[in-house]
């Protein structure tokens, strides 16, 4: 079996088994990165990744995550590694700090490998809104990986490194998670430093991790939960994130979101979900619908509030202290030529859409209510946890679409998070994981829990997946 | 008699002198090389968020308890949004409609002894903007301005008061007073100079009577007290033209050049402002535990209006002695230091007069003089005890400022003690006796004469006689009474 | 899911102040479509504004943290040349900023 076919935990055996070093598994990944098929990376430092692995294989004792590479998507700050969030706006831009979730991974010996393509400032569903190039599903190069995470997820369903970091807005992570066939975590909200992931809306924005099994994304997760200082909206982890072991779901209830079944839902992806819902069964949960009535118009009150929060975010990229302004001769014409430029369409769509809704006439009747709407939400989760431990719903309603297909209608391309943004709104833990394919495509499963409720979670999806016994390679590593 | 009444409500900010910024730990500064005190949160490089400096938190509570605000028991942040280049996240962090410090009362006092009672509408927390420098044609003869990020990101709290005051001097009179109450609870240096005091006047008038509202302009940015009561008074007088002639005020921002008496429209180009406040999801709310809260209502020190009120009520004073003594914390404990060891009324008398006058000499401050309050205390004592005359304690005084001496081992040293009244007496008979014209001069009425007498006596004794004394001897031996 | 589309609810003189305020420069083509797309999208969103939401307060955090303060305790700037790397274009030690009227 190549490196590059074993998962985190059992390099990280491997290395304490001493049948591998860190320089290894860093050169068996780069050679994947640097033959890209899937165009998943935007920046690799393979230079700074060896001389850690080096440094790491000299080590004593190894650190708890022993020297395993990784990859960053771009939306976070790394220090001296450009970081572009996908925008040319910070095209050939180098951090002079890196974040918080990084710190702690390198200092728990990660080894970064480079960063990963994303739809520019995170604003999208396919990565086809990076303003580089777009990154390929590697379970077929016609169609998009997801977004906005889509380089992260590329990367690790492609075997170029065994997990990655994303960030999750509406459903960044869950979403290309599910439709390159690999597992995708966001956590509850404050559970992840923020400090240094470049905010797209920052009452929204988690960072989580992609791995190929359930273990992987919990091994991840454990080294960057915690309070930071330099976050006031994180928070103390109640005790530790433990690794999953459970392989069964005796004792526990799963409500499956009615509304999150419905038409929109394609027959395949219904199907695999539902099928995912007998396994549960016969594994000993009980299966119950539940009603989340706000639940559709999550996607009308996130695109009120991501788009006002990402307008005022973005107001920062003004050329002055960093990036590349288009020359002018006065100040006026140089903010408005530089954010009218380097901006792509997607990110001036949302910018005049938050900017809009803020706006002085419109703010009562948008941005107000959008908030209102988003209490109404909240309640309904609460009130659905209070009768089940676990929702369950497809992660996207549609296996992944070809290339192109949706970027004429942006709104067609919003439906893409139509099942993820309301556990964000909430600010709610979920985890996708695969559970089958469509049309040769794979489907995600999405299952979300009440805050802190990260170890139960990762607990039933590790049950599941060990039922399911979903086979992560693409059709092209199959060999 | 002016028909129109004017109207006028003032803002303030004042930079918390805290040891750093308001969400980063950049160290505050004032007068280093540029951009030596920023890091990727005060310069908003991508991905960075704020934390709250709690100093901060507890000096806007302190300034909203000194103003007899309400402090919210739940406040939250929101963001102002507006590009300009001195502002780095393009947004300002602020208060918006729950701010820290809600309604409360100042109430200043005029020189008469009249209270001005000013509404206090708010008092907020929220961030300065950093340093934007105009450099004019020197790059290559395009005008060009630079940033300079060390002071971007410095705590402000912005105090707005209800449209209460009704003259300029009242506005002034408000001012100096709350500055003088700042400086006490010492959240701030509150220089005008160096900005970190900064006021602006919404002026308006209206017919004498009425209790409508005219339309308001906003005076910006004044940087002494001087100039604002100028700019006010040319403001009220501009907007009286306006409307005698039947025009209309127009709301804008005005601007007033001290060295031409002029007011000018700062009206912008750009259309009307349009903020866009949310609330900042990067911060959580602030909930002072009401404990907190009462124990700094206990650190209060006492303040310079009830401070005033006490001197006056209970020292004696003047309320003119009270204003001048309540100028400075400093300068407040240099005084009672010495009103608790002798006669208030006459350590305040020589504090605000002769000993401030001979130290102004040398650039120095009581409390920073060798003179110390102690010293004070017991110089009024030798005078009550009729040990020195008055001329001579001035020079007591010199000498302890120069020696650091207390006043009696001056006395002693320079030889300044009073003359007993029988070596007195032999004096003015002798001089009596050698000037006969001034004599019959005050035998004919000619009281000013005196004074001839009281400066020849002073003179031979080299200031050891009491004027009074003088005066009386000079009398008994010309007049016999 | 969110099928009906009221009729357009931007024109084009609030595409272009919204732009302004946003410092967003368009061309007039970009303009025409922005006014499209946007009404497009608030006629999905749209929905929002006709829900009975009397009584319900907002939420502008999904936790429940208060106070969550710094001590003022001073901790390294950045040196200056790192202040100003990226920084475009750099005069005395500051950041240029063009003319400004
Ligand atoms: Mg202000
Ligand atoms: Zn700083």
């Amino acid at each position: 079996m190549a490196l590059r076919d074993l998962t985190a935990a059992q390099q990280l055996a491997a290395l304490a088994a001493g049948e591998t070093t860190s320089l290894e598994l860093v050169d068996a990944h780069l050679a994947a990165v640097d033959a890209d098929p899937v165009q998943a990376f935007l920046a690799v430092d393979a230079d700074g990744a060896r001389a850690r692995a080096r440094e790491i294989d000299a080590l004593p004792e190894r650190p708890p995550l022993g020297g395993v590479p990784i990859a960053i998507k771009d939306a976070l700050s790394t220090r001296d590694i450009v970081t572009t969030s996908g925008s040319r706006m910070l095209e050939g831009f180098r951090p002079v700090y890196t974040a918080t979730c990084v710190d702690r991974l390198e200092a728990a010996g990660a080894i970064v490998l480079g960063k990963t393509n994303m739809d520019e400032f995170a604003m999208g569903s396919s990565t086809e809104n990076s303003a580089y190039q777009n990154t390929l599903n590697p379970w077929d190069h016609e169609r998009v990986p997801g977004g906005s995470s889509g380089g992260s997820a590329a990367s690790v369903a492609e075997r170029q490194v065994p997990w990655s970091l994303g960030s999750d807005t509406g459903g960044s992570i869950r979403q290309p998670a599910s439709l390159c066939g690999i597992v995708g975590m966001k956590p509850t909200y404050g559970a992840i430093s923020r400090y240094g992931l470049i905010a797209f809306a920052s009452s929204l924005d988690q960072v989580g991790p992609f791995a190929r099994t359930v273990e992987d994304a919990a091994l991840l997760l454990r080294h960057m939960v915690g309070r930071d200082p330099m976050d006031s909206t994180s928070l103390d982890w109640p005790g530790e994130i433990t690794v999953p072991t459970a392989t069964d779901l005796a004792g526990v209830r799963v409500g499956v979101v009615d509304e999150l079944m419905g038409e929109g839902v394609e027959p395949g992806v219904r199907a695999a979900v539902e099928a995912s819902l007998g396994v549960m069964e016969d594994l000993g949960a009980t299966v119950v619908p539940v009603s989340l009535p706000s639940a559709l118009s999550g996607l009308a009150t996130y695109y009120v509030i991501a788009p006002a929060e990402c307008s005022s975010n973005l107001a920062r990229f003004d050329g002055i202290r960093y990036g590349h302004p288009i020359p002018a001769d006065n100040l006026l014409d140089q903010y408005e030529l530089t954010r009218g430029e380097l901006f792509g369409p997607e990110v001036k769509r949302r910018i005049m859409l938050g900017t809009f809704a803020l706006a002085s006439g419109y703010y009562d009747q948008y941005y107000g209510r959008a908030q209102r709407l988003r209490t109404l939400i909240v309640r309904e989760f609460a009130e659905a946890f209070s009768g089940v431990d676990l929702l369950a719903s497809p992660t996207s309603p549609t296996v992944a679409f070809p290339l192109g297909d949706r970027t004429a209608d942006p709104y067609a391309m919003y439906m893409a998070d139509v099942c993820t943004i309301p556990v964000s709104l909430a600010g709610l833990p979920a985890i996708s994981l695969p559970c089958g394919l469509a049309d040769g495509l794979p489907v995600g499963l999405q299952l979300a829990g009440p805050a802190f409720s990260e170890n139960r979670l990762l607990d039933a999806a590790h049950a599941v997946e060990g039922a399911l016994a979903f086979d992560t390679r693409p059709p092209g590593l199959m060999t | 008699m002016s028909d129109f009444e004017p109207v006028i409500g003032v803002e303030i900010h004042v930079q918390l002198s805290t040891h750093t910024k308001m969400f980063c730990g950049c160290a505050l500064s004032f007068g280093d090389p540029p951009n030596t005190h920023t890091c990727p949160v005060c310069l908003a490089h991508p991905g960075v968020l704020p934390v709250v400096n709690e100093e901060a938190v507890r000096r806007a509570i302190l300034i909203g308890l000194a103003l007899g605000c309400e402090i919210a028991p739940r406040s939250i942040f929101h963001r102002k949004n507006y590009f300009y280049p001195d502002l780095p996240k393009a947004y300002q962090v602020s208060q918006f409609d729950i701010p820290i410090c809600g309604r409360g009362e100042f109430v200043a006092v005029r020189d008469d002894g009249s209270e001005i009672r000013v509404g206090i509408t708010r008092a907020h927390l929220e961030e300065d903007a950093a340093k934007l420098t105009h450099l004019g044609g020197r790059r290559a003869g395009a005008e060009e301005s630079v940033v300079d990020f060390n002071r971007g990101g410095t705590p402000l709290v912005e105090i707005v008061t209800e449209p209460d005051l009704r003259s300029a001097s009242d506005a002034v009179t408000f001012l100096r007073q709350l500055r003088q109450t700042l400086l006490f609870l010492g959240v701030s240096d509150c220089s005008m100079e160096e900005g970190s005091m900064r006021a602006d006047a919404n002026v308006s008038i209206r017919p004498v009577g009425s209790h409508g509202f005219g339309t308001k302009t906003e005076l910006k940015n004044m940087n002494s007290f001087r100039f604002l009561e100028r700019g006010i008074e040319a403001e009220i007088t501009r907007q009286e033209g306006i409307l005698r002639d039947g025009g209309r005020v127009s709301q804008e921002t005005v601007h007033y050049e001290p060295e031409t008496g002029h007011i000018t429209s700062l009206r912008s180009k750009e259309e009307s402002h349009d903020y866009r406040y949310f609330p900042e999801p990067d911060l959580v709310p602030v909930a002072p535990d009401p404990g907190w809260v009462g124990e700094l209502r206990g650190e209060l020190p006492e303040l310079p209006l009830a401070l005033r009120r006490r001197m006056v009520g209970e020292m004696g004073l003047t309320a003119e002695d009270a204003e001048v003594l309540t100028e400075s914390p400093e300068l407040v404990a240099y005084f009672m230091d010495a009103a608790a060891l002798a006669d208030p009324k006459a350590c305040a008398n020589w504090i605000r007069g002769e000993l401030r006058a001979q130290l102004r000499e040398v650039g120095t401050e009581p409390w920073e003089s060798r003179v110390s309050p102690a010293h004070i205390a017991a110089l009024v004592d030798l005078l009550g005890a009729g040990t020195v005359s008055v001329p001579a304690a001035k020079e007591v005084l010199a000498g302890m400022i120069e020696t650091g001496e207390q006043p009696d081992a001056v006395v002693e040293a320079k030889g300044l003690a009073q003359m007993d009244e029988s070596d007195l007496a032999a004096v003015i008979d002798a001089l009596v006796e050698a000037n006969p014209d001034q004599a019959q001069q005050l035998r004919d009425g000619k009281d000013k004469v005196i004074g001839f007498f009281v400066g020849q006596a002073m003179k031979q004794t080299n200031g050891r006689a009491d004027p009074q004394a003088v005066q009386r001897l000079v009398r008994a031996a010309v007049l016999g009474d | 899911m969110l099928g009906y589309s009221p009729p357009p609810m931007i024109d084009e003189s609030t595409v272009r102040h919204v732009a302004r305020l946003a410092r967003l420069r368009l061309s007039p083509e970009e303009e025409q479509v922005m006014q499209q797309e946007l009404s497009g999208i608030l006629g999905h969103i749209d929905a929002i504004t006709s829900m009975d939401l009397d009584g319900v307060p907002p939420t502008t955090h999904v936790i429940a943290l208060e106070n969550v303060l710094r001590a003022d305790v001073p901790r390294d700037s950045l040196p200056r040349e790192e202040a100003l790397r990226e920084a475009p274009d750099v005069v005395d030690d500051s950041f240029g900023v063009p003319r400004m009227d």
